[in-house]
């Protein structure tokens, strides 16, 4: 009757947690804004071996509540897992994955473009056409601000790469439900 | 005092006076101690006429009172002298003064495993506080409730790189619960209320509060929280105590539908005090109960449907019937790798309920069919409200053959004593006897290695909580100072250390501690001269290489001597019971060396990466 004595094959082996296809996932953390909150999340996401890809971390609009967009990549039973580890987390109140949700998302960035009298033009007509800004000009450069996925804003740094750039800068995606729903009304303090 | 060598004493009793007290610890009631506290209260009087100012330290002993702290494991230091200079006045709670902050913080560890309260420790800053780690983290590693408490340089100071000052709070971080950086007191009281709450709430852990010192310093009228304010004040901190009704009725049908289940209970059992939930819901299902190391007493050995201990260095018959297992039914437990070994194939026929206080750790190390959240007892009475009871007859089939396993695999001449001849001084031996002769009731304190694997199979555990030993973190140090707290924490059971020789010269300055403060342990050193659970790795896995393994030590029984504390030495199996009845006759802490074979090992083995199917058990020994 046991499995030892019995002539069928073995089962397949079983599966490892978290080792399946990873990709690109977005959780939104609130958080309380005691002081060192940002290092035990950062610190979890260390020890426990997840690779974060950006964080961006601001107030809310409720008093002593702060809110973390987290980006990283992984597969779902992985980022499961950071998403339990980080509720473990006394001062965090809320995290949500919104990779399956309808969500605006954006991140702003700053691109110091080299650029001369030669190319100026073609320079700021370039970034126009991609929606982004010209809010500084020097002799030698120009500063581009852009605001846009994290894609778009990949592509506009591809197109002025060829131009030089000089200095990059990027928030890391911020995200909002779409639609009436809210993240922060449904915490249950 | 006389101390016997090489021979026990005659008629098994202690020889001698118990030492001298030297210790002078407020509440402990020995004249010396009367007389200091006297002395200093008239002080306090004189000085501050009865009117002196609250300030910080106050309100943090008062907030340990109140939590029912009543024994404090310390060691001074600059930062934390305020706390020393009002301590007398709180005679209430008994401070130890260890000889290590390391043997604090395992005391409070030990304290807490035996008595299911908080254990508490305290530090001073900089090197008192990092002395601390090694202990916070073993608590951290098996959900032990600890508040550790240290001392931090004066507010103004931090940041600058003063005397003794290190970014404490930075480096507990990962390995508490929480923790807490006080800078006024003011803050004090709510701060500690907290940290016993979260220590003791949910899966417990250890939580760690640094306070600067001039919040222990500063004068304060704040008041204490109520329990209700603590844990509206905590709103990331709410942990799930029932199981879902959903979850537990899948469950049921699952156990329901199962031909080869398995209990498997770890420590989650013992924390929540669910050993009677456990022996009813095996006995209404007729399941048979496996263990992990730390869920070890969650059920009487005895007890019919108590199968064993799983895991790399378990029985045989444990591992094969979770290898031949339809279902798991983890209770407690967190599928670690000594437990599991390859994922890849554990179990491999079983579909597996897993029932933990912590959702991180359920589909964490396996993927399980059916996840219950909550609390071991409110779990375990569930599921025994909703399965239907099972005759013995209808399980006969499956039960027999686990009989007949168990009997195949106790019958292996490697089972025990790993192939040594009869009559040789092999640990399992001296393990086994110690247990007899304590009636199985003692609380039993393992160090880490050979010597904790030993206690695990063959002490035979009756009782729940009566096993204290480091499993996650595998702190060798632990068991002098676990087992002193473990014997402050449940003054009623007879308290004994198993610790190797290398373990035990980690932390021996402890004893001490155990002479000073007359701390009834009793210490059994089995001494193999060597680190033998590396010597036994090298032995196995690395081609017998054996580097730095051979561990010569000093004559145990003068080192205990010049403590103070009564001695054997016992070298033979026929000197091992009058050995042991000689420490258990000393009024006060004991030692016995048992000088054991150098080269046992303990089988089955199974070796990193390997599965529950590939246990070693017949590796070539002394006899071969």
């Amino acid at each position: 009757m046991t499995p030892e004595t019995a002539a069928h094959a073995a089962p397949p082996d079983r599966a490892l947690p978290g080792t399946g296809a990873p990709h690109r996932h977005a959780l939104v953390v609130l958080v309380m804004d005691h002081p060192g909150v940002l290092n035990r999340v950062a610190s979890l996401m260390r020890a426990r071996n997840f690779n974060i890809d950006s964080l961006a971390v601001s107030r809310t609009d409720r008093e002593h509540i702060s809110r973390m967009t987290i980006t990283l990549h992984g597969d779902d039973v992985a980022v499961e897992q950071a998403a339990k580890q980080l509720y473990k987390l006394i001062d965090v109140l809320k995290v949500q994955d919104v990779t399956a949700d309808q969500v605006v998302e954006h991140e702003l960035a700053l691109i110091k473009v080299r650029a001369t009298d030669a190319n100026r033009a073609e320079v700021i007509k370039i970034v126009e056409l991609y929606k982004g800004r010209i809010v500084d000009i020097a002799p030698e450069s120009v500063i581009v601000e852009a605001t846009g996925t994290e894609a778009e804003i990949d592509a506009l740094v591809a197109l002025t790469r060829s131009y030089g750039i000089k200095e990059l800068v990027r928030t890391g995606a911020i995200v909002m439900l779409r639609g009436a729903g809210s993240i922060e009304e449904a915490l249950k303090l | 005092m006389t101390v016997t060598k090489g021979e026990p004493p005659a008629g098994g009793t202690a020889a001698g006076a118990p030492p001298e007290r030297r210790s002078h610890v407020p509440g402990d009631g020995s004249a010396t101690a009367v007389a200091i506290e006297e002395a200093r209260r008239a002080m306090l009087h004189d000085v501050r006429n009865r009117k002196r100012t609250r300030i910080g330290a106050d309100v943090l002993m008062e907030a340990l009172i109140r939590q029912g702290v009543d024994t404090l494991f310390s060691y001074p230091g600059g930062v934390i002298l305020p706390i020393y200079d009002i301590l007398a006045d709180y005679p209430e709670v008994r401070h130890i003064l260890v000889r290590h902050e390391q043997g604090g913080a395992h005391a409070a560890d030990g304290y807490a495993r035996a008595s299911g309260k908080v254990g508490v420790c305290m530090g001073t800053s900089g090197p008192g506080a990092t002395n601390l780690v090694t202990g916070i983290a073993t608590a951290m590693l098996d959900s032990i409730p600890m508040v550790a408490l240290t001392g931090n340089v004066a507010s103004p100071l931090l940041g600058k790189d003063a005397f003794q000052e290190i970014d404490i709070t930075g480096i507990t971080l990962p390995m508490t619960k929480h923790n807490y950086l006080v800078r006024h007191a003011d803050d004090i009281p709510r701060v500690v209320a907290e940290a016993f709450y979260i220590a003791s709430h949910g899966r417990p852990g250890p939580v760690h509060v640094d306070f600067t010192k001039d919040a222990l310093q500063g004068e304060t009228r704040a008041e204490h929280p109520s329990a209700e304010e603590v844990a509206a004040g905590l709103p990331g901190f709410r942990p799930t105590i029932e199981g879902h009704p959903k979850q537990l009725k899948t469950a049921a049908r699952e156990i329901a539908a199962a031909k080869r289940p398995l209990i498997l209970a770890g420590h989650g059992v013992l924390i929540a005090e669910a050993w009677d939930e456990l022996a009813a819901f095996a006995e209404k299902t007729q399941i048979p109960v496996a263990w992990t190391l730390l869920g070890i007493g969650a059920m009487d050995e005895g007890h019919p449907l108590a199968y064993g201990y799983m895991g790399m260095h378990g029985w045989k018959h444990v591992n094969r019937a979770i290898q031949a297992a339809d279902l798991l039914i983890a209770i407690g437990m967190r599928f670690d790798d000594r437990v599991t070994g390859s994922v890849k194939t554990y179990a491999p026929y079983a579909r597996i309920i897993h029932a933990d206080i912590d959702p991180a750790e359920i589909g964490k190390n396996v993927a399980v069919e059916v996840p219950i959240v909550g609390d071991a007892k409110n779990i375990l009475a569930g599921l025994t409200r909703l399965v239907h009871p099972v005759d013995p007859a209808d399980r006969a089939e499956y039960l027999d053959q686990l009989a007949e396993w168990r009997a195949e695999s106790e019958a292996s001449p490697w089972h025990g004593s790993g192939g040594w001849r009869e009559g040789a001084m092999t640990a399992d031996f001296v393990v086994a006897r110690i247990g007899e002769l304590t009636n199985h009731d003692a609380t039993y304190v393992a160090d880490v290695g050979q010597n904790q694997m030993w206690t695990a199979r063959y002490t035979r555990f009756k009782r729940p909580n009566s096993h204290v030993s480091s499993g996650g973190l595998g702190t060798m140090g632990f068991a002098v100072p676990a087992a002193m707290g473990a014997a402050l924490g449940n003054p009623g059971a007879e308290t004994w250390a198993l610790a190797g020789d290398g373990g035990f010269q980690m932390t021996s300055q402890e004893l001490m501690t155990l002479a000073a403060d007359r701390i009834p342990v009793k210490i059994a050193i089995l001494d193999n001269k060597k680190l033998g659970m590396i010597r036994q790795w090298q032995e196995i896995v690395y081609g017998g290489n054996y580097h730095s393994s051979h561990l010569p030590g000093p004559d145990f029984v003068k080192l205990a001597e010049a403590y103070g504390i009564p001695a054997w030495k016992a070298t033979a199996p026929d000197q091992v019971d009058d050995a042991i009845r000689a420490a258990q006759a000393v009024d006060g802490p004991a030692l016995v060396w048992f000088e054991i074979e150098e080269e046992q090992n303990v089988f089955p083995f199974m070796t990193a990466g390997k599965g529950l199917s590939d246990l070693i058990e017949n590796w070539g020994g002394p006899e071969e």
